[in-house]
């Protein structure tokens, strides 16, 4: 094979044309100043759309690049899909809002498409080092976007307090890894795979190892108990910052979760499913009872956030490609449901200023019926309540989680969701329930009426069609599993 | 007509009804016209088209009818159907929600004036989940429109109720939400403990056999979704709230048609797909149902709140249900199958009648009424009828269903049978001290004066009721028929599975 010899750039062809991309428009955004911000957003959009054209069109087929370091599959062209989406639409939503608080800088979507780069690169990784270098690209762009209204004190705060644990949860996850590395002599991840098929019994600096990792990617999912950080940055970042870290990072995040304890250590799976089932119960049952205390809105969809992955989790935790599915199809609603309540989170604006309580939703099924209902629909999917897209979710992780025969764990997640279905239920009573508190300004911008449009009649008439992501999730699990 | 899918067309029209409503634009007062005016044509229709339901079954079978089954999901083995059909339990369980549906857009003609439109819609969207709830022949097709169905419930409660309207719409939520959760996990647990695996309801029925000690489990899980909506006692608290804080046509609606769903479920799936189950936990039905028929009707007796009497007195009779249909008898079952119906018509008429004079007056409490037969001779008819009806007078139909459910249990269990019995008494009692602090008596408050007997408009919304409720007690045998087959085919079916495990016991 004399082509052995240069790497094969093909499979990553889709992240470095990202990569390019994210330069030429810093390059155009020097160049223009700071009046090109809109051209440069829309450019960026543009960008992340043939991305993802670029990326559906090198196929399913598992294709490694850089001397096995890299990897494509259906898995990993799932969730990229997401990652984009994601990051096109917050970037959609973001323009608005930053003209509007003077915060307008061309940098904005340059960041997002770095960090996107970041996340592609976390999805496709198949090594540790991979790993480590998509985590980090994706958390340093992060860091910067969270205090990106660098002028406001508590953006700022978000910004250091998420650089502060992000670094020492990036700690935790390199000293797993160097511990995997120094027990099992390679950090690829299809080596490890085999040195697991052949071992009857893992070594404990290989299981502390694993450990360390999980922690550190437990904190980037942000399951508790390795959550404290997300209330605060949701609540401290600009709201379409908060809205794309509620969407583009968790794909990413646990995509990379699924593929390192499944495609390396999915031999170990009697030693980790224990701390995921811990993981997943902890971050539903405090997701579902912390939430209801809170008056901010940001903070409540932070709670909620973490109740989310405690259900993904669940999935994890099976292990089965039945549960992979049921993450994956999860995660894919999870995104419109979320891009959909933030749409209007970045509505709720009074005289020019934006609100943030949940009382200030008061009376807006008169005002605004239209966005109330449209918040409602979000609202009873996050509750898990049929026939919206949010049932369908919940339905294929307990049905894993049945087929597994995690039952306990079913159970405490039924539960959970009630108590959850309290919270969400409380908004809707505010919109329909309560007086009217005051209107909020019109008419809103048309990208978010747009994405609002959309994103509500996904969630709501999921139904009708479900095969295109049930099916697709459930070929991107079985790309994982050996046949 | 069999070409045509009947059962879609009757579940989704109210759909489109509701879609023809929300484009509606234009001056408040026009709007709430219109929407009136699209939600009563609408509901009309649909029920004239249920009521072709009713003229093309044949009663002659226990099998499924007018059945409709499409694809709707299908990934990797795990099969959702879109399956439709009704039998002789469901088929008068549909047509009562159509004609209530029809009765409750009539009744809130005039007592309804805030976000016409958005009320209309709801009763529309209600239908649909109710009705589609009794025709789904697939368990997540069921179990779609059975938790469905609180979104709209909790939004007529919550927005259209009474001062303490929102403690009680959380409270029905979150009550029934953990019920059904547990539900899903059951039905879940099914789909895999069969084999090929299938969450088709009539193939279930025919050939489900599941182990005894996970039928418990099942049976629990089912339970605790069912046993709330019904609601048993100890589980029935958010009841009267519920009931006390909705508005009128929410009230029946909810005693006429969503504890049904509760009963329905126990005879659809409890009873014959964990028939060794069901026999397990007879002794704990019973005394449930015991309780919740004495102990409610004692609490009835107490009350000073007209509608918190009423939904007591449901709890009541739903206890009568509950020991019908555990009682496994062809006569109990088909009693419980008509009391339901009965209670449907009768208490949907009474919070009906409670709703009569709360428009008047705007007070639930029994004191603030008296001597009403003098200013409302037509309404004291009315309520007295249905007040009957209630107690279980021969000639209503409220004591065919009992009488079979007693004759029934008999066999059973003399002395649930004589516990139940008490209950009668009881009935009459707290019934007929309503009725007399309500109606006679003297007119002693000034602004009971002036108040207004029915109008032609109420009339006519209780006219059908009174027809049906005397015609099912008089000629019961046009309801019996279509029901008996299914029921013959069910209870045969349950005993011979009881009989099988005797069998392999000894």
């Amino acid at each position: 094979m004399p082509l052995a010899a240069a790497p094969d750039f093909l499979p990553a062809l889709p992240e470095i044309a990202l990569a390019i991309a994210a330069m030429v428009l810093l390059l155009i955004g020097v160049f223009r100043g700071e009046g090109s911000t809109r051209l440069v957003s829309w450019l960026a959009v543009l960008v992340l759309i043939g991305i993802l054209i670029l990326a559906a069109r090198l196929g399913l087929d598992r294709h490694v690049a850089f001397y096995g370091m890299f990897v494509t599959d259906a898995f990993g062209l799932f969730m990229k899909a997401l990652v984009l989406i994601g990051s096109a639409v917050s970037i959609v939503m973001a323009m608005r809002y930053n003209e509007e608080h003077q915060i307008a800088r061309f940098e904005f979507p340059v960041l997002v498409l770095l960090a996107t780069t970041g996340m592609m690169v976390m999805v496709s990784a198949n090594d540790l080092i991979t790993l480590y270098l998509g985590l980090e690209l994706q958390s340093l762009a992060l860091y910067v976007v969270a205090s990106f209204d660098r002028d406001s004190v508590r953006s700022s705060e978000a910004g250091l307090k998420y650089f502060v644990l992000g670094a020492l949860s990036s700690g935790m996850l390199l000293y797993g890894a160097s511990m995997i590395y120094g027990f099992a002599g390679t950090t690829s991840f299809a080596a490890l795979a085999k040195i697991l098929i052949g071992a009857s019994h893992a070594s404990p600096g290989l299981i502390i190892g694993v450990v360390f990792v999980t922690v550190g990617l437990a904190f980037k999912v942000s399951a508790v108990p390795f959550h404290m950080w997300l209330p605060d940055v949701y609540e401290g970042a600009p709201t379409p910052v908060t809205a794309f870290f509620a969407v583009a990072p968790k794909m990413a995040a646990i995509a990379l979760f699924i593929r390192f304890l499944i495609e390396p250590f999915g031999g170990m799976l009697a030693e980790w499913r224990q701390v995921i089932v811990f993981l997943s119960v902890a971050s539903m049952v405090l997701g579902a009872v912390a939430a209801i205390a809170q008056t901010n809105i940001k903070r409540l969809m932070a709670y909620s956030s973490i109740g989310h992955i405690g259900y993904a989790l669940i999935g994890l935790a099976a292990a089965t490609p039945a549960g992979i599915r049921g993450v994956l199809v999860y995660m894919a609603i999870y995104l419109f449901m979320n891009v959909g309540t933030f749409a209007v989170i970045l509505c709720m604006r009074q005289n020019g200023k934006m609100l943030e309580g949940i009382n200030d939703l008061a009376g807006l099924s008169r005002s605004q019926p239209g966005l109330a209902l449209a918040l409602a629909i979000f609202m009873f999917a996050m509750a898990g309540i049929p026939p919206t897209a949010g049932f369908f979710s919940k339905l294929y992780i307990f049905v894993a989680a049945i087929d597994a025969k995690l039952i306990g764990l079913a159970i405490i997640g039924v539960v959970a969701s009630v108590v959850g279905a309290f919270y969400y239920l409380r908004i809707v009573k505010v919109m329909y329930f309560d007086e009217p508190a005051g209107a909020f300004d019109r008419p809103i911008a048309i990208e978010l009426k747009a994405v609002l449009v959309v994103t509500a009649i996904v969630t709501l008439f999921f139904f009708l069609l479900p095969d295109p992501v049930v099916g697709s999730a459930e070929a991107a699990a079985a790309s994982l599993f050996p046949r | 007509m069999s070409h045509w899918p009947l059962l879609s067309l009757v579940t989704f029209l109210p759909l489109v009804g509701a879609g023809f409503i929300l484009t509606t634009r234009g001056d408040a007062e026009i709007v709430a016209r219109n929407a009136k005016n699209i939600a009563l044509s609408t509901s009309i229709i649909v029920f004239l088209l249920s009521l072709l339901l009713w003229i093309d079954f044949n009663p002659a079978t226990a099998a499924f009818q007018f059945v409709e089954e499409a694809r709707w999901i299908k990934i990797g083995g795990f099969a959702i159907n879109y399956h439709m059909g009704i039998d002789g339990i469901s088929l008068f369980f549909v047509l009562l929600s159509t004609l209530l549906t029809v009765l409750c857009v009539a009744a809130s003609w005039q007592s309804v004036h805030a976000q016409v439109k958005e009320y209309m819609i709801a009763f529309l969207v209600l239908e649909t989940l109710m009705v589609g709830m009794f025709c789904a022949l697939d368990l997540i097709v069921f179990y779609v429109f059975f938790e469905g169905v609180l979104i709209p419930m909790f939004l007529i409660i919550g927005v259209w109720g009474h001062s303490n309207r929102v403690y009680a719409a959380f409270k029905f939520f979150l009550y029934t939400l953990l019920g059904s959760v547990l539900m899903l996990l059951a039905i879940i647990a099914v789909y895999f403990n069969t084999d090929p695996h299938t969450m088709d309801i009539p193939t279930l029925l025919a050939s489900s056999h599941f182990s005894f000690g996970l039928q418990k489990w099942l049976f629990l899980a089912f339970f605790a979704s069912f046993a709330v909506k019904v609601p048993m006692w100890p589980v029935h608290t958010w009841l009267p709230d519920a009931h006390v804080e909705a508005p009128t046509a929410g009230s029946v609606i909810l005693a006429g048609v969503l504890l049904k769903m509760g009963g329905y479920g126990f005879v659809r799936f409890s009873l014959p797909l964990f028939p060794l189950a069901s026999h397990y936990f007879t002794p704990m039905m019973f005394a449930l149902s015991a309780i919740a028929v004495i102990y409610t009707s004692l609490v009835a007796l107490a009350q000073t709140n007209m509608k918190k009497l009423i939904a007591y007195s449901s709890v009541a009779h739903m206890g009568f249900v509950t020991m019908g249909i555990f009682a496994a008898t062809s006569e109990a079952v088909q009693g419980a199958v008509i009391q339901m119906l009965s209670h449907g018509l009768v208490s949907g008429a009474l919070f009906l009648c409670v709703g009569v004079i709360y428009d008047r007056m705007h007070t639930y409490d029994i004191a603030r009424y008296g001597g009403l037969v003098e200013r409302m001779p037509a309404y004291a008819f009315v309520f007295m009828a249905f007040m009957l009806a209630s107690v279980g007078l021969p000639g209503t139909s409220g004591f065919v269903g009992e009488f079979l459910i007693l004759l029934g249990t008999f066999r059973v269990s003399t002395l649930e049978c004589f516990l139940a019995a008490t209950a009668l008494f009881l009935g009459a009692a707290y019934m007929l001290y309503l009725y007399r602090r309500v109606i006679f008596g003297t007119i002693t408050r000034d602004d009971l004066r002036n108040i207004l007997d029915l109008t032609p408009r109420e009339k006519a919304v209780f006219a059908p009721l009174l027809i049906l409720v005397l015609w099912m007690g008089v000629y019961p045998s046009s309801f019996l028929t279509p029901i008996r087959a299914s029921v013959d085919h069910l209870v045969q079916q349950v005993g011979a599975a009881q009989a099988g495990q005797r069998a392999s016991a000894e």
